[in-house]
């Protein structure tokens, strides 16, 4: 699509869009959202990119071995904190019993592994969406 | 006579299932049985156990981990299912083209 309006809309909004995504996943465990609907936000906002200015500028911004490996990372951190939780000296993925910060509740650094956890899934799920995307529309 | 046989059996298959539909507790009913003792231990001893003020966010990463690891697992694989399904067939179709001309 190559249209001026769009595309100038398009460059103006798609940062506040992503500043909305990461707040959401960083305040996944004070306020409503998390790591899945963060996530959601973070790959539309790509989307919106690509449908607006093509996608060739879109991978050049986004290449597919940067999700690729944003992919693959997200999960790899989950399960390494969760064998923290075994080496410290408890159970697979367990929080307070084996002595992670917890901090005050309601304050961003605070609950343990609950916001490494939501930010896990939210980069896990923004590459899954911006990926999907990429190569379904790289067919045509 | 299959036809009749099929149309018997799906029709007791939906008496079963409009009469289990009936015993169901209505919404929001206080006897629901999945209001048990763990929806009442969640609800007075998340932000205690996880300082979350979030309950939502406590039970599915923290007390239901393990379950959220699955669902990223799930995602993992889908994203890897489309990815193998789609370059393959467009790898063969360059090489098909090549052949072909």
């Amino acid at each position: 699509m190559d249209d001026l309006i769009v595309k100038t809309i398009t460059r103006l909004i798609v940062p506040f869009i992503q500043v909305y995504g990461i707040f959401i996943i960083l305040h996944g465990h004070i306020s409503p959202g998390g790591g899945f609907s963060g996530g959601a936000v973070l790959g539309s906002s790509m989307i919106l990119f690509t449908l607006s200015y093509g996608l060739t500028d879109a991978t050049k911004k986004l290449p597919h071995k940067v999700t690729g490996v944003l992919e693959s990372g997200g999960i790899i951190w989950y399960i390494l904190l969760g064998l923290m939780g075994i080496l410290l000296g408890g159970k697979f993925l367990s929080n307070k019993e084996v002595g992670f910060f917890m901090g005050q509740a309601g304050e961003i650094l605070s609950a343990g592994i609950i916001p490494l956890i939501t930010v896990a899934i939210g980069i896990k799920v923004a590459s899954t969406v911006i990926t999907l995307f990429h190569t379904i529309i790289e067919e045509d | 006579m299959k036809k009749g046989l099929f149309i018997i059996v799906l029709s007791g298959l939906f008496l079963l299932l409009v009469a289990s539909i009936l015993q169901m507790p209505s919404l929001g009913s206080i006897e629901n049985p999945s209001y048990n003792e763990t929806a009442v231990y969640y609800l007075e001893n998340a932000v205690e156990d996880t300082h979350a003020p979030n309950a939502i966010a406590a039970i599915i990463t923290d007390y239901r981990a393990f379950d959220t690891l699955g669902e990223t697992t799930v995602l993992f694989t889908s994203i890897a299912a489309v990815i193998s399904v789609l370059k393959i067939s467009h790898h063969s179709k360059n090489k098909g083209d090549k052949a072909n001309g």
